[in-house]
Formats: structure tokens, C-alpha cells, sequence
């Protein structure tokens, strides 16, 4: 009786679809009672201007999954796509563990994935992405910047996921500061050096030390020091961690940080000092300088980060699309790709879960103008000629917070506490080293390819 | 036969929930701790959490800078309590309120207290501001820099501060109930104000000052909110590393190392005080 009726409104939904062949469903219901139906559909569609309508597509996303960004999502973000939009908020391990049953199986439910750069290289491995190369082809002319689409290849020549939003670390400076900038430097386009310079003239002029970083327990210095001084100075993170590069890298990071101000090792959130004018001139994450923007957008300037003698190192929080190879509406699932590529869907994900855009986009009006200036030096920075993407570490699993500390002490040791940097190196490259043969994790970018773990120089 | 026997376990019935209630929330919890720190993954017995706690960069830093506080800090707040105590009893016009100055900031929790703090001692504080405003300094002075003396003075000024008030208290309670009598006959042989503070007053007060010593001295071991709000990354003391390992570098078994170890630091220091300050009753093995 029970069944009966299931049949029945099945049959009755699937009548109801608008698909236009016949075609062979198997729905799942509660796991138990399977339903395996052959549905005729008149052939004659009504000749209307109807919108396309793209069916059912699930997203299975590790980002925006806080309940009231899940609820933006839905509401807002993915309100006009062009069929039923199904947003799944889920964490990183339990989305590995379905995808690749699903695989596995050779039959899936997810359409589309939504993840952090480093959740794709387990998936690709177990071969449970779709080849997405000929939609990277027809997305080329959307302006994202070719560094990102590279990082989405995974190391092969096909296209497994399409960048579709990124977080970063900038810098910001209290105008003030402008007129201190060593002659002919651009501010978009500053070498480390220049920094240097430009806070030793502010601290020649002021007497003071005016430049900022977050070096507190609860600052984000070690990126800064992995994604930026390091690629910067000897084009990897990790491989040239001890390398004769890195040590006159070092060198210049204790002579840069004669014009720190000296309490930046309480300095957590670089808004509040550039609010306070303790600091004239500071590097943070976009989130962690918004608020500065926000309330004195007259005050301040936001530009991409400087760059070294290896090119513009910079640490790109990147969020990909990709498709299952098992997705029952591939279609569909590609659709919502160029969806969420469009501009105002940039935009509105963008003002509503504070991701900045990957595509070239112009920002209208009713974005606020401190986050317009942040996301022009986001893209600014991402597009950079010389842009060298550092991305968070890969692989080390539940080490990732002993891999921080590591770039931590190293900078504790050799700058505040001026040990000499070759025996710092030493012994912090070997606890890094130990740390990465623990884990089998192999390099990621920037570094090059490893076979195997990731070694040291 | 049944109501002795029902007398009989009625205390322990009685007692059951206060032990179920340490039992599960300190006594597993504890059992667990030193499960991660004595035990590795596969759960065999080992040392080397121990080891790479102590061979970190940052062990004997923090060893010696949570050593340096309590080494300052404590008679600091023995000899003032003491003083702020003898001044209530010397029941002044006013010594009333005093009471209650004093005792207020037991109420401020550490953190709160090392905020306040940070923006008396912050580059655009009170302080400076202050001596700004005096003219006395031409600029702002960084109190709060890495590895700076005034820094530790700072966090010294904070604690001191912030916990005096509960030595003071249980002084003031212990001085309460020593009976008048010792000091009038004290007097009656002319002992001055000074030898009957050495030899009535404070061994009178020795279990007293056994109980703030031994609370102050395990408090002080595990000072932490109050460094971590004021000096960030500049200034580190055990708990702040435990707190670390545990919550930034994700190494749960090198954060129950720290914790095993300020344990024993404090149970050795609790060992030595009632060792050396036992009464002379204790002693005489009474």
C-alpha cells in the first residue's frame, strides 16, 4: 500500500518535469524503497520564450557555512540561476569521504563543489573530478587571472576546477604616510625595499615607527611571512626555507623591522592601529583591515602587496568550483559555474559573505567604497605580472598549526631575539622537515612539484 | 539492624553527588591530560612530548619569565596585603570603606583587569598621555615592546594589582581572630609596635599566611590572561604556551605536557610551604 503510493507520487513528479525524452530516473527514498521508473513525455514542447530551466543542481560547498551565510546563499546569491538550486553547507573531511564513495560507486548526487584550493588535489587523486577544460576555454574572456586558473589544473594540463571567489592579504596606509614614499615609487607596484625605505623616512621625518604588522598571538605574521617575504625573496615557501636566499631574506626582515613600531608583538587586528594612527603604514587580511576602510574611507589607501627579487609573492585564499564526474546534471552543474561567474553574482557574494571577485568586475555604486578600494587592491595584486600565488599549506592535515609555528619562531629567534639566522634555519628546517615527512605531504605552489614528500634544499 | 545500617551509609549517599561531580569534571579530565601528555597515538607510554616541550625555542623563556613573577610578585603582595590589613586593624576613622577599596578587585576577572591595564600602558594610553600632557615626555614611550623591562614591569603591576586583594582578605580574616589578649600582655612587658608585630602578630598569623601563600603561589603559576592582554606575543609564561599548543598549533599533547608540569611546580611549591611555615604544633608532630 505504503509502496504503492510512493510509486505513485514519484510517477506524478516526474511527470510533471519538463524533459522533453524518455528517460530512465532511480530515485532513492530513504534508503529503502528503490523506484525504478521509464517515463514517456510528449514529444511536442509549447514554442514559448520560457526561461531555460537547468533542473535540479546540489552544491556541496565547505565555504559560506556559517547558518546565516548558508541562508545568503540561498537567498540571495543563488536566487535567479536558472533551475533549483540545492546549497549543502558541509565540512571538508565529510565532503572527501561522499565525493569519493561516490566515485567509488560510480553513481552520484552532487552536482557542484565548493571548496578551498587545498580540498582538490585528494579528489583529483581519486579521480572523481570532471575534466572541466572545455568551459575554462569558454570562460577565458571572464578575466580571471591566469596564475588562479593554473592552480586549478592541479599540476595536469586539465582544468579541474574554476576559480570563483578569493580572500587575501594587503596592505593599507593612512595618506599621511603618501608624501614619505621613497622618490619614484609607485604605490602600486613597491618592492620590499621601498618599504624599507619608506619607513625610514617616515621615522627620519616623524621619529617614529610607523609601519605595522600582526605580530601578537592572534596576528597573522606567520602568513605574511609564508606567503609573502618567503615566495618574495626565494620563490617557494617551503623548499627554500634555509637556502642562502632565505637568510638574506632574513636580514632583511630584521632590517625592515627597525621601522616597526616596536609593540606590533601586541597588534592582532592592523584595523585598530591604522584607526589609532599608532600605524601609518600595515599589512593584514582584507577582513582583518575592512573596518579601517569602512569608517575613514578619506583617510586611507589600500594597494597590492610589494614585491622581492622572485616577483610579487602573495597568499590567495582561493575558493573553486568543480563538478563531479558522477553529477547527474553535468549540465546544469555548468550552468551554475557561469552563474556564479556572472558580475552582479560576484558582487552580491561579495557583499554578502566578503568574498572578493576573481573576474575583472567594476563595482557599483552601492558597494561601500572601503570595500571597493580593497577589492581593487585584491585583484590588483592577484593580476600582477610577476603575481606568484602562495597557497595555504596542502596536505599537512592537523600539522598545519605546528607548520605556523615554525615560520613563528623562526622569526622570533632571528628578528626579536637576534640569533644568528644560519642555526636558526638549521634547526627550524629540520623541525619543518620532520614535520613534512610525518605527514607525506608533498610540496604545493608556490614550490615545484615534489615526487613524494616535500624536502628542503 | 536496618536503620544503623542505613545511618551508616547515609553520609557517603550524601557525599556521592559532590564525588560524582569531581570525579567526572576534574578527576577524567586530569586522567586525560596525562594521557596525552605521557602517551603517544597508539597509546604507548612515552617522554616525547616532555621533550619537545622542553627543547622548544620557547620553554625556558617562559620557565624563567613565570619564575621572575612569582619570585617578584608574590612577597610584593605579601608584604603590601600585610600592610593594608594591619591598617584596617588599626581601625582608623574611615578603615570601614577600606575594606571594601581593597577587596573590589577581587570582582575584576583577569582579563578585564589586563585590558584595563593594556590601555593604561598602550602607546596612545592614559600613561602616556598623562606624561604627555605634563610635558614630561616629548613623545609617546613604548611601554609594551618585546623583551623590554617595562613590559614584565607592566604585567608585574598589573598582577599585583589585580590579585593583592586576596592576600589581603584571608590576612585580615586570620588578624580578626587573634585575641586581643597577646597584644595587650605584649604590651604590659613593653614590646614595641615592631616586636610585637615580629613576635606576637605574625606567627599568630602563620596558618593564615600558609593558605594565601600556597593559593597566590599556584595562581601565579598559572598566570595568564592578564600577560596575554598586555603584552600579545611579547611576553611568555607557561600557561601561555599550554594555551598555545592546545589552541593555535593544534598539538594537544604538548599542551597537556605544560599543564602536567605546571602541576607539579605546584604541587612541589605547596609541598615546601607547609613544610616551612608548618606551626610549631604541626612540628612537635601533635
Amino acid at each position: 500500500m505504503k509502496r504503492a503510493a510512493v510509486i505513485v507520487s514519484v510517477a506524478a513528479s516526474l511527470a510533471l518535469m519538463p524533459a522533453c525524452a524518455p528517460q530512465t530516473r532511480v530515485v532513492e527514498i530513504e534508503k529503502t524503497v528503490v523506484v525504478e521508473k521509464v517515463v514517456e513525455v510528449a514529444k511536442e514542447v509549447p514554442v514559448t520564450v520560457a526561461p531555460p530551466d537547468f533542473g535540479k543542481v546540489t552544491i556541496l560547498s565547505t565555504q559560506a557555512n556559517p547558518v546565516e551565510e548558508q541562508e545568503k546563499m540561498r537567498g540571495v546569491v543563488l536566487k535567479d540561476f536558472p533551475g533549483q538550486a540545492e546549497f549543502v553547507g558541509i565540512e571538508e573531511p565529510a565532503l572527501l569521504d561522499r565525493v569519493i564513495a561516490e566515485a567509488g560507486a560510480g553513481k552520484g548526487s552532487v552536482d557542484v563543489l565548493i571548496a578551498l584550493h587545498g580540498t582538490y588535489p585528494t579528489l583529483q587523486a581519486a579521480d572523481a573530478l570532471m575534466d572541466l577544460s572545455d568551459l575554462a576555454a569558454e570562460l577565458s574572456e571572464r578575466g580571471i587571472p591566469q596564475a588562479f586558473m593554473t592552480l586549478g589544473k592541479l599540476n595536469t594540463e586539465r582544468q579541474y576546477y574554476i576559480p570563483v571567489m578569493q580572500a587575501t592579504y594587503i596592505m593599507a596606509a593612512n595618506k599621511a604616510a603618501l608624501q614619505y614614499l621613497p622618490a619614484g615609487a609607485d604605490i602600486d607596484n613597491l618592492t620590499w625595499e621601498q618599504v624599507r625605505d619608506w619607513g625610514k623616512n617616515i621615522a627620519d621625518a616623524t621619529g617614529d615607527r610607523k609601519l605595522g604588522f600582526p605580530a601578537s598571538d592572534r596576528g597573522l605574521l606567520h602568513r605574511f611571512l609564508q606567503g609573502y617575504l618567503y615566495p618574495s625573496f626565494t620563490g617557494g615557501m617551503v623548499t627554500g626555507f634555509k637556502s642562502g636566499d632565505a637568510e638574506a631574506m632574513w636580514a632583511f626582515a630584521t632590517d625592515l623591522w627597525q621601522y616597526v613600531n616596536p609593540q606590533a608583538t601586541t597588534y592582532a587586528f592592523m584595523q585598530e592601529q591604522l584607526l589609532s594612527e599608532e600605524v601609518w603604514v600595515a599589512f593584514d587580511h582584507t577582513a582583518r583591515l575592512v573596518e579601517a576602510f569602512k569608517q575613514k574611507p578619506d583617510t586611507f589607501v589600500a594597494f597590492p602587496a610589494p614585491k622581492g627579487p622572485r616577483g610579487l609573492g602573495f597568499m590567495p585564499v582561493i575558493v573553486g568550483v568543480a563538478i563531479p564526474k558522477t553529477a547527474p546534471n553535468p549540465e546544469g552543474a555548468k550552468q551554475m559555474i557561469r552563474y556564479l561567474l556572472q558580475d552582479e553574482v560576484q558582487i552580491n557574494i561579495l557583499r554578502e559573505i566578503a568574498f572578493f571577485p576573481v573576474v575583472g568586475v567594476s563595482y557599483p555604486g552601492f558597494v561601500t567604497v572601503g570595500i571597493r578600494m580593497e577589492g581593487e587592491a585584491v585583484s590588483k595584486q592577484a593580476a600582477s605580472a610577476d603575481a606568484l600565488p602562495a597557497l595555504l599549506p596542502v596536505g599537512l592535515g592537523a600539522k598545519g598549526g605546528e607548520f605556523n609555528k615554525v615560520y613563528r619562531d623562526t622569526f622570533t629567534r632571528i628578528v626579536l631575539k637576534g640569533e644568528p639566522a644560519a642555526t636558526v634555519l638549521a634547526e627550524e628546517g629540520a623541525n619543518l622537515q620532520k614535520l613534512l615527512d610525518e605527514t607525506g605531504a608533498p610540496c604545493w605552489p608556490p614550490d615545484p612539484p615534489s615526487d613524494g614528500v616535500c624536502k628542503l634544499q | 539492624m536496618k536503620p544503623t545500617r542505613r545511618a551508616m551509609l547515609e553520609p557517603y549517599i550524601l557525599l556521592l553527588p559532590s564525588i560524582l561531580y569531581l570525579a567526572i569534571f576534574f578527576a577524567w579530565p586530569m586522567a586525560q591530560a596525562f594521557g596525552l601528555a605521557f602517551r603517544d597515538d597508539a597509546g604507548r607510554w612515552t617522554l616525547q612530548f616532555f621533550q619537545r616541550m622542553v627543547g622548544d625555542a620557547s620553554f625556558w623563556p617562559a620557565l624563567s619569565a613565570t619564575a621572575l613573577l612569582v619570585a617578584v610578585i608574590i612577597p610584593l603582595q605579601f608584604i603590601l596585603a600585610l600592610a593594608m590589613a594591619l591598617l584596617v586593624m588599626a581601625r582608623l576613622r574611615g578603615s570601614g570603606a577600606l575594606v571594601y577599596i581593597y577587596a573590589l578587585p577581587i570582582a575584576v576577572s583577569d582579563l578585564a583587569a589586563g585590558i584595563v591595564w593594556f590601555s593604561v600602558f598602550t602607546e596612545r594610553g592614559y600613561l602616556n598621555t598623562i606624561l604627555q600632557g605634563l610635558g614630561l615626555l616629548e613623545r609617546p614611550f613604548i611601554f609594551l615592546q618585546y623583551g623590554s623591562t617595562w613590559a614584565l614591569i607592566a604585567v608585574i603591576l598589573a598582577e599585583v594589582w589585580r590579585a593583592t586583594s586576596i592576600v589581603f582578605v584571608i590576612l585580615l580574616a586570620g588578624l580578626q581572630g587573634i585575641p586581643n589578649e597577646y597584644f595587650e600582655a605584649a604590651e604590659v612587658f613593653g614590646a614595641g609596635w615592631f616586636q610585637r608585630l615580629r613576635r606576637v602578630t605574625l606567627p599568630m598569623l602563620r596558618p593564615s599566611i600558609q593558605v594565601a601563600l600556597i593559593l597566590r603561589t599556584i595562581l601565579a603559576f598559572q598566570v595568564f590572561a592578564v600577560v596575554v592582554a598586555l603584552t600579545g606575543d611579547g611576553v611568555k609564561v607557561l600557561a601561555s604556551e599550554a594555551y598555545q599548543w592546545y589552541n593555535q598549533w593544534r598539538n594537544l599533547n604538548v599542551a597537556a605536557a605544560y599543564a602536567a608540569l605546571i602541576l607539579l611546580i605546584s604541587l612541589l611549591s605547596t609541598g615546601l610551604y607547609l613544610r616551612a611555615l608548618r606551626s610549631r604544633s604541626e612540628a612537635a608532630g601533635a
